[in-house]
């Protein structure tokens, strides 16, 4: 893999950093070790190092140095209707540092109709440009036809993006039919693509609209009453379906409730290849602040699928991630100003869809998990980090703290305690949707391209240093099985004799079918040779069957 | 229930005069058994009980201690549903003759419009056909095969006038059949209005069609790329949405065969979680698997084609008898439809095109006995409940269905537990050649079987007469189906009354009703702000000066200039 770095950025390669007496914890394992890096890249760890002199050195006195977190879903600076969000690339990855994330990966989203590449070139810019730390990019399918696809075999081959998201809701809009969901998974599927779907029934959420709307409801609340969980946990079980039809492996972006957490785990225990991502206000909070009588605040929770009205969700979503039937933690931020907002103060349909949570995402699994005991260091960085990296192809440059891995370190603080609020975020929304929780652990020293960034609570950013890392299609942690699959998942056909007893006569009027058989009976010879014949009446059930299933 | 009225057709000769007395039996209901004599008239059950004082003359049947039980219910049948210009071989009269053979004195047939025909004429039709031939009591289900504005009055009419209270809709067979999401709501929020039942066939037909494209691209043509292009999972799939759609609108649902393990599995899941749903296996699921798909007799194997498919794995039977005995399946059907082998052979080459259908009305409660009752799995009183009460109550015709109790009609089955027959299609009474159950022991039969108060099987022999089956009409809002409602209500919140963003007028999605693009509409307070009253406060000292923002985006305030003020008017 070549690591090249833009040319035009002035690089910060001369920093040398010495990380001392600090507790190393992998997804694995945890190890007391030094660590030294040089040229944003980990260059040693170990104990008695011998570096060269005057080498800055940090103290981190036993405390936890973990890999960078790897935020696995962003809307930075997305355009809306004429209007982007208030978070462009340098505020959101600032805001990304702020909480120990050190790599982001943003959704390029093409309006339905325009190109991929073109929205991809778009969205390089803007980040390029600005962004602080390390980035990659999902590309969306918003619509499917033959050009398409050609962009999409490009984009895998020559662009660096793995992974592309298709869309079950925005009817009309984004949405995709079933059997256009059944092309993409089949053609990602052979060119080593991750297909992330955004899982909630868009034809019924129509109907629940149209519904509310016409019994007065207009407000927030409509939003999640016509977007109840059950729609979500229908789609997610739809689109696993289709995954394992087209054997292709799944991630399910936003997992936003039970029942849908619950429908993941239950085909990961059948052995379906599915990936699920909350996200930090899944994680975090809960719907009940959509029937809030301050409109500005309840508009402030509407993303989709909606917070779930349960207030025992989030702890369900922390535990299934501890046990690891959620693998990945995402933040889906993607803010919109109050007045932006507004746009939809007379329909709730209008309103801006996304909550904030880049910054949050890591200290709030600290604290929801890991100090409540469900989740112990090393999984907290494999859902933070490691498992990130392993579905996009990074690692172990990215998610891993070793030799030759990039420099992007953190070192946790687990004392630490703040509480969240609108007045000292780093993103410009003026709402939190946190506002006022009380998290433990924090960030105390991140390390972002072997550069600091963070320390004694005051940010050094650069905008523009951020790079675009690729992601190479076939992604180990997904595809070994399915490989393994397709070479056991053959279909034979059964070796009969011909069927040549009489046809009965028939029209073909039923419109559809893929072929029309001849009307005639044997298309050989009009004699019959019953000695030939495979047809015999009541026959014999000692016919073994040469098939072999999928073993899944 | 006498109240409705039980009226026979007058061309029929009716055979009232007739007087029955069944003598020593066991009585067994769904809820409880009990040692009692049953007096018949005029085709009613007029005396249950011990010592009945009876007319002389009398004919007494004594039945020696066995059971007796209502007659059955089969839910499910498909006698005429024409298929490329053909007919099923089994019509109203061989069909009904092969139900009452096996203990069954009702069925509920399905009436199969197709696309663009009228749902009327073909109900019509199918009544008249059934008039003529049927052999025992009938019901129907009308099938709809698309959704349009003109289905809607049809349908009012069936539910109103001509005594239909179930529908059935399909989510496969594409661009013949299926509805799409948005169709089904619509079916489904209409038909719960009228208090019907949907009866749902669940299977993902988008999957299919692309399945079936991709098994014959790999030259398989034959009958065992019938469950290779429908497997389980993609019952499983549409049974969920199905559910789903069912909670939504608040709508009962009812699948219809169910035929694998995994759908089973979430109608199980549905029901403890609450939702309003039934599922009918069918008496081939219940009884045999789809091993025989793989079949080197290419005939024997386009015999168990239907759909959804046979499951492939053996297990399944046992499976679901045993949801049936712990209550999370209610009804069997059979799905009885069958077709001749030269009928099936119009699919030679290519499975897409074989008729779908298994035979199984004759051998339905002899299954469920052998493999539940006689296995331990199911009691008797739960035998009867899912031959015939269930299905009485869900479809509205109880007690006069599926019950033994005075004033119910007299169709009476003296079951005997111990009789064991070999299934053969040499010794059917179904017209086809292939019996998909051929060969296999079945435990438990009727002795005798009393249609109306009359003796049409006894000992083996029937003694029926074509055309002395009634339409029996059903009244729409079944209780055991239709209860709870939830309501929603919006927020008494003040009008927002902040700045709202200009946006470009693409609309993100076709929503019904677009916001207007200026600040409040109609309400406007005046435009001296009441601090007092605001309940909005931006946590904290940040303003928007650092917000971001586009120039030439306009910011629409209120008079007085900008604010962020949400006041409660």
């Amino acid at each position: 893999m070549s690591y090249q770095g833009k040319k035009n950025i002035p690089k910060i390669t001369s920093d040398r950093l010495l990380i001392k007496g600090g507790r190393i914890v992998n997804d694995d394992q945890s190890f007391h070790a030094d660590i030294y890096l040089e040229d944003g890249v980990i260059k040693q760890i170990g104990d008695n190092l011998i570096v060269p002199g005057g080498v800055k050195t940090i103290e981190a006195n036993g405390k936890m140095v973990i890999p960078g977190g790897i935020d696995i879903h962003t809307h930075f600076q997305m355009p809306y209707r004429g209007t982007t969000t208030v978070d462009d690339f340098a505020q959101g990855s600032k805001a990304a540092l702020a909480g120990g994330t050190t790599m982001i990966v943003d959704h390029v989203i093409p309006e339905p109709g325009s190109s991929l590449m073109e929205a991809y070139d778009q969205w390089r810019q803007w980040a390029d440009e600005k962004a602080c730390c390390d980035y990659s990019l999902h590309v969306d399918i918003t619509h499917w036809n033959d050009s398409i696809k050609q962009e999409v075999d490009n984009l895998i081959k020559e662009k660096g993006v793995n992974s592309f998201q298709v869309y079950m809701a925005y009817k009309d809009y984004y949405q995709m039919s079933n059997s256009e969901l059944y092309e993409i998974f089949t053609f990602l599927a052979e060119r080593g693509g991750i297909v992330q779907v955004h899982a909630e029934n868009g034809e019924i959420i129509a109907e629940e609209q149209a519904r509310m709307l016409q019994m007065g409801i207009t407000g927030p609340e409509g939003h999640v009453l016509s977007r109840p969980e059950e729609l979500e946990a229908e789609a997610v079980f739809r689109a696993i379906t289709i995954a394992s039809q087209t054997n292709c492996p799944l991630y399910v972006t936003r997992v936003m409730s039970k029942s849908a957490a619950d429908i993941i785990s239950q085909a990961r225990k059948r052995g379906n290849v599915v990936f699920g991502e909350p996200i930090t206000a899944s994680l975090g909070t809960d719907g009940t602040h959509y029937w809030s009588k301050n409109w500005a605040k309840a508009a402030s929770f509407v993303t989709s699928p909606p917070l779930s009205p349960d207030p025992t969700t989030p702890d369900y979503l922390n535990t299934l991630l501890s046990s690891g039937d959620l693998s990945v933690t995402g933040s889906a931020h993607c803010t919109f100003s109050v007045s932006q907002k507004a746009i939809g103060k007379d329909d709730f349909t209008q309103i801006p869809e996304g909550v904030n949570g880049v910054e949050e995402r890591m200290t709030l699994i600290w604290d929801k998990a890991v100090t409540t005991g469900k989740m112990d260091e090393n999984m907290f960085v494999a859902v933070t980090s490691t498992n990130a990296a392993k579905i996009l192809n990074l690692y172990p440059r990215k998610g891993r703290i070793a030799v030759g891995s990039d420099a992007d370190l953190v070192i946790w603080d687990t004392d630490s305690l703040r509480t969240i609020t609108a007045k000292t975020h780093n993103s410009v929304a003026e709402y939190n949707v946190f506002e006022g929780m009380e998290l433990r652990g924090a960030p105390l020293v991140v390390i972002c391209q072997g550069k600091i960034v963070l320390e004694d609570g005051n940010m050094h950013v650069t905008s523009g240093v951020g790079r675009f890392i690729p992601c190479a299609p076939y992604p180990d942690y997904a595809y070994k099985r399915v490989k393994a699959r397709k070479q056991l998942a053959v279909l034979r056909a059964v070796p009969r004799g011909m069927y040549d007893g009489p046809v009965s006569e028939f029209s073909m009027s039923r419109g559809g079918t893929p072929s029309a058989s001849a009307r005639t009976s044997p298309t050989k010879q009009p004699v019959r040779n019953l000695h030939q014949s495979g047809f015999s009446l009541a026959g014999n059930p000692a016919s073994g069957h040469g098939l072999l299933r999928k073993p899944i | 229930m006498s109240g409705t009225g039980y009226q026979g057709k007058n061309s029929i000769p009716h055979l009232t005069s007739e007087r029955l007395l069944i003598k020593g039996g066991r009585v067994v209901n769904d809820d409880q058994s009990f040692f009692a004599d049953v007096y018949i008239e005029d085709g009613l059950i007029k005396q249950v009980g011990e010592n009945l004082v009876v007319p002389g003359g009398v004919k007494v049947i004594e039945v020696n201690g066995h059971m007796v039980i209502p007659g059955g219910i089969d839910v499910n049948t498909c006698l005429m549903k024409p298929y490329l210009g053909t007919n099923p071989v089994d019509d109203f009269l061989q069909g009904t003759k092969a139900a009452l053979a096996g203990g069954t004195t009702m069925i509920i047939d399905h009436v199969t419009p197709q696309p663009g025909d009228s749902l009327l004429d073909a109900f019509e039709c199918w009544q008249e056909a059934a008039d003529k031939k049927a052999c025992c009591d009938y019901s129907l289900h009308v099938d709809i095969p698309q959704w349009n504005e003109t289905v809607k009055d049809e349908l009012e009419l069936l539910v109103h006038e001509k005594g239909i209270n179930s529908f059935q809709v399909y989510m496969a067979y594409k661009d013949v059949y299926q509805m799409s999401d948005s169709e089904l709501y619509e079916a489904f929020s209409f038909l719960k209005q009228l208090g019907a039942v949907v009866l749902v066939h669940a299977e993902n037909g988008d999957l299919i069609a692309q399945e079936q494209r991709k098994i014959l691209g790999m030259g398989i043509t034959g009958p065992e790329g019938h469950p290779l292009s429908r497997p389980e999972e993609l019952e499983a799939e549409a049974v969920f949405r199905a559910i789903t759609l069912g909670n939504r609108v608040n709508c009962p649902v009812y699948i219809t065969k169910v035929m694998s393990k995994s759908a089973a599995d979430t109608i199980t899941q549905a029901r403890r979680k609450g939702s309003v749903v039934f599922g009918e296996p069918i008496t081939a699921s219940l009884a045999t698997d789809g091993s025989h798909y793989w079949s080197k007799n290419w005939a024997k194997a386009a015999a168990y084609v239907t759909s959804p498919p046979l499951s492939p794995d053996p297990t399944t039977p046992d499976h679901l008898h045993t949801l049936l005995a712990c209550g999370d399946l209610q009804v069997v059907g059979s799905a009885h439809c069958t077709y001749s082998t030269s009928q099936k052979a119009i699919g030679k080459d290519d499975f897409t095109l074989i008729p779908e259908g298994t035979n199984g009305v004759e051998e339905r409660m002899g299954f469920v006995w052998d493999k539940a009752v006689a296995m331990g799995k199911m009691d008797e009183n739960q035998f009867v409940a899912v031959t015939s009460t269930n299905a009485a109550k869900i479809f509205n015709l109880y007690p006069r269905k599926g019950r033994i109790a005075v004033g119910s009609d007299a169709d009476i089955v003296i079951w005997d537990p111990n009789s064991v027959k070999t299934i053969s299609a040499k010794n059917q009474q179904s017209a086809s050649e292939y019996n998909i159950f051929e060969g296999l022991e079945c435990r438990g039969g009727p002795v005798l079987v009393l249609s109306q108060g009359q003796v049409v099987y006894e000992e083996g022999k029937l003694q029926v007469q074509q055309g002395t089956g009634r339409f029996i009409p059903r009244k729409h809002f079944p209780d055991h189906a239709y209860q709870r409602e939830a309501e929603q209500e919006a927020v008494t919140r003040g009008m927002y009354d902040g700045p709202v963003y200009d946006v470009v007028p693409t609309p993100k999605y076709i929503t019904p009703a677009p916001s207007a693009k200026s600040s409040p509409t109609s309400h406007q307070p005046p435009p001296i702000r009441n601090l007092h009253q605001s309940n909005f406060s931006l946590s904290g000292a940040q303003t928007d000066d650092n917000v971001p923002r586009r120039s030439g985006h306009r910011i629409v305030g209120p008079p007085g200039g900008r604010s962020n003020i949400t006041s409660l008017g």
